[in-house]
């Protein structure tokens, strides 16, 4: 896909949109960091992109600001058109709970609940009734390719299907936005291509994905490439030939 | 997170913990219990206290003789000395209108016998009013009436545990019985009081109009004219109570002649005050048992919040999960605070078992009365809440206050 196409998908709005994102932790002290300097980014629906950088580098901070964890500095962020500023702790909550799905690197599944409920868990906020959750998270676990393994506890599971149910977990609401910090750290590198060929499927799905990592193999599948250097945002190659 | 998801989720996280939870639970059951037992026996405590005051009259003034000055300069009792005379009782009934009811009396001991059964007891000569004031009620046949009293009639009415011993269950009334060496015609017997507020059986006595007690029971000791041991009598209102007291002392100083500065040669008993001391001795006692209930209750408070506190931190990963898949503040500070409710609760509801099974077995084998109501329960109930909220409250503000990416950080 390149920018032509991108424009003629117009009428949609960006799922990411921020403008001059900065981010400084203990300002006006002496230990002041300035983590973010200026991050202009746009990711539209469908598109599946990596932010790339060593550690240090201000990817984590941009993460935690994308996923609503964070509120910056300065500068604007649109998740999903709307504008995190003026969001509370509560709100922001709410907004997570919406649009964000998270997949982290250590699966962070509850270990005393079975896959099912640890899929169904993001639904009880949202106030789903719990059939419906149960019988949507087995649905979900059926299209991450474990619907055997729904009453498995985390720990009867291999790291590749603790990170597939993560992900059911993450969709279950529905979110525009996945977004992903080192999904494949924790795995073999067989089971890293199988989880990084799901989050293709899922771009294909038109679901938003973002990639946090450092590692330029794992970046390379996506479809734009972003890299952070000193807090700074730089784009990197477009990685064509991954695209179907 | 709407409520039985709330509850399902403590539930859960409780079940995963449950030797912990149970024994957090303990200092609740311990503490509600405790508060069971303790203001139950306060209660019971204090309902003896108003079984005193109902038995005795809260409007009554009881006058007895002077306590006298014997041989030997020995200090005698109040009512060893017959200051006190029918004509007393007659001016105060006369002269002071707030007092309602006047009755003089004497008192003695004296076998009665009936058949081959007799039975040591105390009797009572009374005027018509002593029933009254005592609240004594017939249980069959007739009272005195105005002929027993002129005419020193030789009839007599048996308290119940006299009527008991005697006659079984055959009926007294009709009857004729020896105190002493004289015959009295039973009249009637008095309904039965039970035990009094300091332990004695106060149907053990008979009752024998004044005039005949002077005359047929009291005649060994050399009595003036006219002298009776006690004076007592009751006020229409309560409130009139000390007033009538003042009255009543300034009347038998005037008309025993004692000049101003001697000492009175009658005591006065007023009988509120001193089930007001008592009851405020009592009050203390069930104020210290409450408070020894109500520390070990906050003890298990205590426990309560540490192992919530405990618990926040060792949940800190999934506290932090759970913001970061949408969980709010709000839902995290209900999740711990549910938790802590329901240990609480269910420590409460253990607690007023073990309470009122407690209770029920002081009350059995104890020495302690025991006064076990709803009104206890409920404020248990209530108790065992407020601790829950008390102390849970601040741990789960804590766990609400995290923030998530710190949260997801820890290992």
């Amino acid at each position: 896909m390149n920018a032509s196409e991108i424009e003629a998908r117009a009428p949609r709005a960006a799922v990411i949109q921020t403008r001059d994102l900065r981010k400084v932790y203990s300002a006006g002290t002496e230990a002041e960091v300035v983590a973010l300097r200026g991050v202009d980014l746009r990711i539209e629906p469908g598109e599946f992109v990596a932010i790339m950088g060593p550690s240090g580098s201000g990817k984590s901070t941009l993460m935690n600001l994308i996923g609503c964890l964070d509120t910056p500095s300065s500068g604007t962020y649109h998740c999903d058109g709307v504008d995190i500023a003026t969001l509370d702790a509560e709100q922001r909550a709410g907004l997570r709970l919406e649009k964000i799905g998270f997949v982290f690197q250590g699966f962070n599944l509850l270990s005393r609940m079975s896959a099912l409920e640890n899929v169904a868990m993001p639904m009880g906020y949202a106030n789903v009734a719990r059939e419906e959750r149960l019988r949507r998270a087995q649905a979900a676990l059926d299209a991450v390719g474990l619907a055997s393994r729904a009453q498995h506890r985390p720990s009867e599971l291999s790291g590749g299907q603790q990170q597939r149910v993560a992900i059911a977990r993450a969709l279950i609401n529905r979110p525009p936005i996945l977004l992903a910090d080192e999904p494949t750290g924790a795995l073999d590198s067989r089971t890293g291509e199988e989880i990084l060929a799901l989050f293709k499927q899922l771009r294909d799905a038109d679901h938003t994905v973002v990639l946090i990592t450092h590692d330029a193999e794992v970046a390379a599948h996506a479809d734009r490439i972003y890299e952070m250097r000193d807090g700074e945002l730089h784009a990197a190659a477009a990685q064509q030939a991954s695209r179907p | 997170m709407n409520f039985t998801e709330v509850l399902r989720t403590a539930v859960f996280a409780l079940r995963g913990n449950w030797m912990r939870s149970a024994l957090t639970s303990l200092g609740v059951i311990i503490g509600i219990a405790a508060v069971i037992v303790m203001v139950s026996v306060g209660q019971g405590t204090q309902a003896e206290i108003d079984k005193l005051v109902s038995g005795l009259g809260s409007n009554r003034l009881d006058i007895s003789g002077g306590s006298g000055v014997g041989g030997g300069g020995v200090r005698l009792a109040a009512g060893s000395r017959y200051t006190l005379s029918v004509d007393d009782a007659d001016a105060i009934r006369k002269e002071i209108p707030e007092v309602q009811y006047v009755a003089a009396s004497l008192r003695g001991g004296t076998q009665v016998v009936y058949a081959e059964n007799n039975w040591s007891t105390q009797w009572q000569g009374v005027q018509p009013d002593w029933f009254d004031i005592n609240e004594w009620v017939i249980a069959s046949g007739q009272a005195f009436d105005a002929r027993d009293y002129s005419g020193a009639a030789k009839s007599v009415i048996l308290g119940d545990t006299v009527a008991q011993q005697l006659f079984g269950d055959q009926d007294p009334v009709g009857q004729t019985v020896r105190l002493g060496r004289v015959p009295f015609t039973v009249v009637a017997t008095l309904k039965p009081k039970g035990q009094g507020g300091f332990g004695q059986d106060q149907d053990d006595l008979v009752v024998v109009p004044l005039e005949t007690a002077r005359r047929r029971l009291s005649g060994a000791t050399a009595l003036p004219p006219g002298a009776v041991q006690q004076i007592s009598l009751g006020v229409g209102r309560a409130e009139d109570l000390s007033y009538a007291q003042t009255e009543v002392e300034a009347l038998l100083r005037q008309r025993h002649k004692i000049q101003p500065g001697d000492d009175d040669d009658f005591t006065v008993r007023n009988i509120a005050e001193i089930v007001a001391t008592r009851t405020q001795t009592t009050r203390l006692m069930s104020l210290l048992l409450g408070a020894v209930a109500g520390i070990s209750l906050i003890v298990g408070g205590i426990g309560i919040m540490n192992i919530m506190l405990v618990s926040v931190t060792e949940r800190i990963r999934e506290i932090g999960l759970r913001m970061a898949v949408g969980a709010g503040p709000g839902d995290i500070r209900k999740q711990f605070l549910a938790e802590a409710m329901l240990i609480s609760l269910i420590g409460g509801v253990i607690g007023i078992a073990l309470g009122i099974v407690g209770a029920l077995l002081v009350g059995k084998f104890g020495s302690l009365p025991v006064a076990l109501n709803g009104k206890v329960v409920g404020l248990a109930a209530g108790f065992s809440i407020a601790t829950g909220l008390f102390f849970g409250y601040y741990p789960a503000r804590k766990a609400s206050q995290l923030d998530p990416i710190e949260a997801l950080r820890q290992q």
